[in-house]
């Protein structure tokens, strides 16, 4: 069996499953947040009850990041009703705008809070739940529905998936991230690629990755359709949460005749930075084919591109120049947020150079990301061109369905910025 | 889920994502007062771009701008309809509209789960593409026994795919009757 179907399997309580399996799994943990909770208490209410309670609150977590930053009364509201809701149940789990508590974006908080442990199985109301596979843990994205029935059994049913194995092979090279690797499986699979499948991703490039980059790749999972997305964890995924948590986990890893409905293999030398073109994820192209491309605006930010390695990297090219396009900053996380002002990039803090150079910083959320109310920061409003760090750029996604948006690495996207037009980020990296 | 559904087609193209279906700006309203879900019947597929919206004319908004109700009960739809996003709202919005199905060749997988297992709409393949073979505005006959699809204004008939494993979570109405009849949930 695959890591997928073995952690499955012990999650319904058999010794195998196969893909195709119909199964009932109990849930380790489910997450949910200011867009889908509120519909998923209502739901939970109508079938078990005004007044019945979550079925463990200790596996209960409620982290509001969607929209945060705005006046938009209905979306404040709906904050008010999650609050209203863990103070019934007297909730352990939540991170309550406006207090030191709040987090933002809720797949990178799940990491740093501790709740991602290898061998368990997480379920959240966004689809990019998936994120959580970097742990070598079965994670995915449920409607409010699905949601509500684990918040009164603890229960959801599966379809087991097939698996497609991607093997990054060889040492990655110092103009792309773990952004330009997903989307060359994306470019080649197509955003149903992977639809009813799980999306696993090994070799020597992925273990060399950090922590935080992995979670890019099985971020972006959801994005060619898939189920999940997992890497199997190793011993940087355990110091990362042995840091951050003492609950106890079991690693799972596939057998050595795991079978697998793809196995495809990568040199990561061969990879150019790539950008996913307007207005798909699997719209694929190298920066080069594109570059000069006029742009209106630069974004990093989200829980695949808003990440402190991100900052990292998008203050590397930003350092002692100006941006010449509006750039917009937004840490997916408060604590990321933080670092900003304590990682230095030759002698300077993150925030030093991003104010300097020009950019906007933002509070800690999903933002534009998303586009969302009017009044949400870095949103677009017209036919603006736009390089970001996000994760998808469907029509709409950022806000305006004139804009168009480009796909791409804190390396492409701060090089871009600087320019104002598409730029490979080889030409500005020394 | 009844014997028959029919109604005048709704046609898009291919991966209509939930942004198309549902913008996310729209998605602050609740969606269990009256006064407020009617918000998702009136944004229902409202983020399909100029040229696209009910094919071939591009041109037709799902719901009129002054309305909360669709003029379509069967949205046809290409490949990989419902891709992006897990957001439930995005069937809730086209069952708010007043749509009863969808006939699209292909599905993203929580967009179909959300389908099927909140009851909302009927999720239905088709084993032919037919987004150029029905326009907006025809009238459509499914036979949903016989998985069959009529189009009434063109005289021409399509196969379906079965329902499959979701069939069983269909007829008992969603998923939580589903648990209930599996012993998950007391009855």
């Amino acid at each position: 069996m695959t890591i997928t179907e073995k952690i499955l399997a012990r999650h319904a309580g058999r010794d195998r499953v196969a893909p195709g399996d119909n199964i009932w799994v109990d849930v380790d943990i489910l997450m949910t947040h200011d867009v889908c909770g509120p519909p998923t208490i209502d739901i939970f209410r109508r079938e078990f009850g005004a007044d019945a309670a979550p079925w463990d609150k200790e596996k209960l977590v409620i982290i509001p990041d969607h929209y945060i930053f705005t006046k938009n009364h209905h979306a404040n509201r709906n904050v008010e009703l999650l609050r209203a809701f863990v103070a019934e149940h007297d909730l352990p789990y939540y991170y309550d705008p406006g207090t030191p508590s709040y987090k933002g974006v809720c797949h990178m908080a799940l990491a740093e809070e501790g709740f991602n442990l290898p061998g368990s199985l997480l379920i959240g109301t966004d689809s990019h739940t998936c994120t959580s596979g970097a742990f070598g843990m079965f994670s995915t994205g449920v409607g409010n529905t699905d949601a509500a029935l684990i918040m009164g059994t603890g229960k959801l049913w599966l379809k087991v998936p097939e698996t497609m194995r991607f093997v990054f092979e060889g040492s990655l090279p110092p103009y792309l991230m773990a952004k330009d690797l997903i989307l060359q499986v994306i470019g080649d699979i197509g955003t149903d690629g992977g639809t009813y499948r799980a999306l696993e991703f090994d070799g020597e490039a992925v273990y060399d990755l950090p922590v935080h980059e992995r979670m890019t790749l099985t971020n972006m999972a959801i994005e060619a359709g898939g189920k999940n997305g997992i890497i199997p964890a190793d011993e940087k995924t355990f110091e990362y949460v042995r840091a951050r948590t003492d609950r106890e986990f079991e690693p799972v890893y596939g057998d050595q005749d795991s079978r697998y409905h793809t196995l495809k293999t990568y040199r990561v030398e061969d990879i150019e930075p790539l950008v996913a073109k307007p207005h798909s994820p699997d719209n694929r192209a190298t920066v080069s084919e594109v570059a000069g491309t006029r742009l209106d605006r630069a974004y990093v930010g989200s829980c695949t591109g808003g990440k402190l390695e991100d900052f990292v990297a998008a203050a590397g090219i930003l350092r002692g120049q100006e941006v010449v396009v509006d750039t917009y900053i937004v840490p997916a996380t408060t604590w990321i947020g933080k670092q900003l002002h304590t990682t230095r990039v030759e002698g300077d803090t993150l925030y030093e150079i991003f104010e300097r150079s020009g950019c906007k910083l933002g509070q800690a959320s999903c933002a534009a990301c998303l586009g969302g109310p009017s009044d949400t920061f870095g949103r677009t409003h017209g036919t603006e061109v736009v390089i970001s760090t996000t994760n998808r750029n469907f029509p709409g996604r950022m806000g305006s369905k004139n804009a168009s948006v480009y796909l791409a690495s804190p390396y492409t996207v701060a090089a871009s910025a600087l320019s104002g037009v598409i730029t490979d980020p080889r030409e500005v990296l020394v | 889920m009844n014997k028959t559904i029919r109604g005048a087609a709704y046609v898009v193209g291919d991966a209509i994502d939930t942004d198309q279906i549902i913008p996310a700006e729209h998605l602050v309203y609740s969606l269990s007062d009256p006064e407020e879900r009617k918000y998702y019947g009136r944004y229902a597929l409202s983020g399909v771009p100029q040229g696209q919206q009910g094919l071939p004319y591009g041109t037709r908004p799902f719901t009129r701008d002054d309305t909360f109700r669709s003029a379509y009960a069967i949205v046809v739809g290409g490949s990989n309809f419902g891709c992006g996003s897990s957001r439930e709202h995005a069937p809730f919005a086209l069952q708010e509209a007043g749509c009863t199905a969808v006939v699209a060749e292909s599905y993203a997988r929580i967009f179909y789960r959300n389908a099927v297992d909140g009851g909302f709409i009927v999720p239905f393949e088709s084993i032919e593409r037919l987004v150029e073979r029905v326009r907006t505005g025809d009238f459509l006959e499914i036979d949903t026994t016989l998985g069959k699809l009529a189009n009434r204004t063109t005289g021409e008939e399509f196969l379906l795919k079965p329902l499959g494993d979701v069939a069983e979570i269909l007829k008992a109405g969603n998923v939580f009757e589903f648990a209930r009849q599996a012993g998950f949930m007391p009855t």
